[in-house]
């Protein structure tokens, strides 16, 4: 053994203390409780915050506040931010491998097509910010003299259940197209395996998206998601993550302020989706105008 | 203060309509007598008058006509867009022939003037499915994806204000992308759609393709809750949106909702007076006010608020309340008895708290459903009249200074449907439109609508559009779900 490979197995590492991402800042939670998460073989990885419904009621005041400035700034904007999340990812792909490697059993060669793809999701969902509007709004052909036109403008505040098993493709899958429109979002992470969402937090809070735009628990999936479902402030929940029984719980509950809901389906992440996230947040608003008239003669060239 | 000219009486003539004693459920292409052998009456709202007995439909009529419709679905979602389209334009071209007898009827049952029925209601029922007619052989077309699909048996539950227009916004998007139909009129405004079932016979719809159930709100839960109906379509009040929503949990119905406003019609200190005045009166009284998306919120800038009243008041005495099958009528009559008390109590509640309520001088006929156009000042936002929707005739009036102040209170409120904003300043009218959390906003002017434009709300003014290209939607599957491309 040379004295390099000897000194470095005396090197103790650093652990990282995993935190929620809430307003753009790294809170613990506020209850002081955390969940022991292991990789696929049951080796302890880390600690993770167990969110508390008050943790969740703070990160739905922090994505209410957050959206009149993330659904106000210019689609291009939107778009270069998207973009630039890409760039971070690009830079600790390798902390990505690692985690989605320990948290999904997979191969690092595996792993790292996963990354990806992710990576190459939120280049995808970047492109989209600025063309949506034209895929699904336009002028209308109404029978009168009036100018009407229909615009897509983002629901406001989503909660998004992750996906369980896809950690990281699936989590980005489901968070980047509901930001790309201009909402903001409260993601529930992967009960099992948190730790590439808390360490995506990291990325987006050094990606110029603004804090409160995107916001990461970890913790029991139900116990966080019933309040989000129930809170009068949430117009909209995402259930990709929820089971069956629990799915129909939270729709009921989303019933109360009539959420726009997603209820969970197969999907296999690793296809390029359809507009269909797009569109699942966005509300059509259409405006008239009275052309007017130039007079009876009309137009004289 | 001015009053109305004295006209001489211009009824139309009931004569082109002739309503039956009795009808039955529409149930697979013929009329039938309701399961249980329950019927029930309905009034004309202006004179009381029996019109006839309906069969009313309950929960095994539901099972047999969602039967019905799930054994027609399959030949008729398998013919060619271009057959199904030429089966709409049939019955969009009946209904112009029939207009006039349609609109009489309506109004008979209804309650609402002649006017309306024969000048908005009717030649929009027609435009709707000639528009949606055009669309079932180019779906292809129509961003969803290449040859996308009907979801199957679509349920559908509307209300009484615009009976046989919302019949059409219900049911020419669903036939057109090749779904089947039960639908359920409101129990207060039966006729226009079992004429409807008539149409359906001429234009010689495939039986079962629409099934038409008169009943009560048992008959439209059992609908919604038929696990056999793929798609629910709902036109009525929050409340029971929110009813819908629960039942649907965990199911793999498509539902789309449309539901109750409290719109504010914003009026700038630069907007044209004469034609605001116009369009808040449009904007409230259309339909005595029991209208999804009314301005029934007035938002005043302060600087015009003592001009504007009065010229509001002056136009409002000049309307004209009466019968409705007089061409001159402006006001008709409230739908039922039961609205009727509905009103009344939310406007004692609004003077109760402290609102002030001013009406013009109006003679209320002696038999029949009536209700005075009213206006409420001195109101705030924490009133009763500016947060309840009251569907009908009473507008609520508040004032505002800076153009951040309209849009707060307009936006301050569970609803979201609709909106007015009056200014001659095209940047102001952009702006403000763009903070407007609504799901149709008319600029210097109100209540237009068209087949074309997407009509639907924010918030718990439901979800989904209809009209527009956007209205198909709600009745195609997607062609392309995630995973399956």
């Amino acid at each position: 053994m040379s004295a390099a490979e000897k000194s470095e197995q005396q090197r103790l590492s650093v652990f990282k203390t995993y935190k929620l991402y809430v307003g753009g800042k790294f809170p613990r939670s506020e209850s002081g409780r955390v969940y022991e998460v292991s990789d696929s073989k049951g080796k302890w990885l880390a600690n993770a915050p167990q969110s508390s419904r008050k943790d969740a009621r703070d990160a739905v005041v922090a994505a209410r506040k957050a959206f009149g400035g993330w659904s106000g700034a210019t689609a291009y904007n939107r778009g270069q931010v998207l973009y630039r999340v890409a760039e971070m990812l690009e830079g600790r792909k390798e902390q990505f491998v690692r985690e989605v490697a320990d948290a999904e059993g997979l191969s690092k060669a595996k792993a790292a097509a996963v990354v990806d793809a992710a990576i190459d999701r939120w280049v995808w969902y970047a492109g989209w910010t600025d063309k949506i509007a034209q895929v699904v709004g336009g002028g209308n052909p109404v029978a009168g003299p009036y100018f009407n036109l229909s615009s897509p403008e983002p629901t406001g505040v989503v909660t998004v259940l992750a996906p369980q098993e896809s950690s990281f493709l699936g989590l980005v899958s489901v968070i980047a197209p509901v930001i790309a429109t201009g909402n903001t979002v409260i993601v529930i992470a992967s009960e099992k395996s948190p730790l590439p969402a808390l360490s995506l937090g990291e990325v987006l809070a050094t990606s110029d998206v603004p804090g409160g735009v995107v916001n990461i628990l970890s913790g029991r999936t139900a116990e966080i998601a019933a309040p989000l479902a129930a809170h009068q402030d949430v117009n909209a929940i995402d259930l990709a993550g929820a089971d069956e029984v629990l799915a129909k719980e939270l729709e009921i509950a989303a019933a109360d302020n009539l959420k726009r809901v997603v209820r969970p389906q197969a999907v296999d992440y690793a296809r390029t989706p359809g507009t269909e996230r797009l569109t699942a947040f966005l509300e059509t608003k259409t405006v008239w105008h009275p052309t007017g008239s130039l007079g009876a003669g009309g137009s004289s060239y | 203060m001015a009053s109305a000219f004295e006209y001489a009486p211009a009824p139309e003539s009931r004569s082109v309509v002739d309503i039956a004693p009795s009808y039955g459920l529409f149930i697979d292409g013929e009329f039938t007598e309701a399961a249980e052998g329950k019927v029930f009456k309905t009034v004309s709202p202006s004179t009381e008058e029996v019109l006839s007995e309906i069969a009313q439909a309950g929960e095994a009529d539901v099972d047999r006509a969602v039967k019905a419709a799930r054994k027609a679905f399959v030949k008729w979602s398998a013919l060619p867009g271009s057959e199904r389209a030429k089966y709409l334009f049939r019955i969009a071209r009946i209904i112009q022939e029939r207009s006039r007898e349609l609109a009489v009827l309506e109004t008979l049952d209804n309650g609402k003037p002649i006017k309306e029925t024969r000048d908005a209601d009717l030649p929009l029922v027609a435009a709707h499915f000639f528009y949606y007619a055009g669309w079932a052989d180019k779906l292809d077309h129509a961003g969803f994806g290449a040859n996308p699909r009907p979801l199957g048996v679509a349920g559908q539950v509307i209300p009484w204000n615009f009976p046989l227009l919302m019949l059409a916004w219900k049911i020419a998007p669903a036939l057109a992308t090749g779904n089947t139909v039960v639908l359920k009129p409101a129990e207060t405004t039966p006729l226009t759609a079992l004429f409807f079932a008539d149409i359906c016979r001429q234009a010689g719809l495939p039986r079962g393709v629409v099934n038409i159930l008169p009943g009560y709100g048992d008959a439209g839960a059992a609908l919604v809750a038929h696990p056999d109906v793929d798609k629910v379509a709902f036109t009525g009040s929050t409340a029971v949106g929110k009813e819908i929503a629960r039942t649907v949990a965990g199911s793999h119905k498509k539902v789309t909702l449309e539901l109750g406003g409290k719109g504010a019609n914003i009026v700038f200190d630069d907007a044209p007076i004469d034609q605001a005045v116009e369009g808040i009166v449009n904007g409230i009284f259309f339909n005595q006010g029991q209208v999804c998306c009314a301005g029934s919120r007035l938002l005043v800038q302060e600087s015009i608020h003592d001009e504007l009243l009065d010229s509001l008041k002056r136009r409002l005495s000049t309307l004209r309340l009466g019968d409705p099958l007089d061409k001159n009528t402006d006001i008709g009559a409230i739908n039922s008895s039961e609205q009727l008390a509905r009103i009344t109590s939310l406007v004692d509640q609004g003077e109760a708290e402290g609102a002030e309520r001013w009406s013009p001088a109006c003679e209320l006929p002696s038999a029949g459903y009536w209700f005075a156009p009213t206006l409420f000042t001195n109101v705030t936002q924490a009133h009763t009249v500016a947060r309840d929707e009251i569907f009908g005739p009473v507008l609520s009036v508040l004032t505002f200074r800076t153009p951040d102040e309209a849009v707060a209170k307009a936006n301050n409120s569970a609803y979201g449907l609709s909106a007015g904003v009056w200014s001659e300043k095209g940047s102001r009218i952009l702006a403000v439109a763009n903070k407007l959390r609504a799901g149709v906003v008319w600029s210097n002017t109100f209540n237009k609508f068209d087949p074309t434009s997407p009509f639907g709300g924010y918030k718990e003014s439901g979800f989904g559009r209809e009209g527009g290209r956007h209205g198909l939607e709600a009745y195609l599957a997607p062609s392309s779900p995630e995973g399956e491309r």
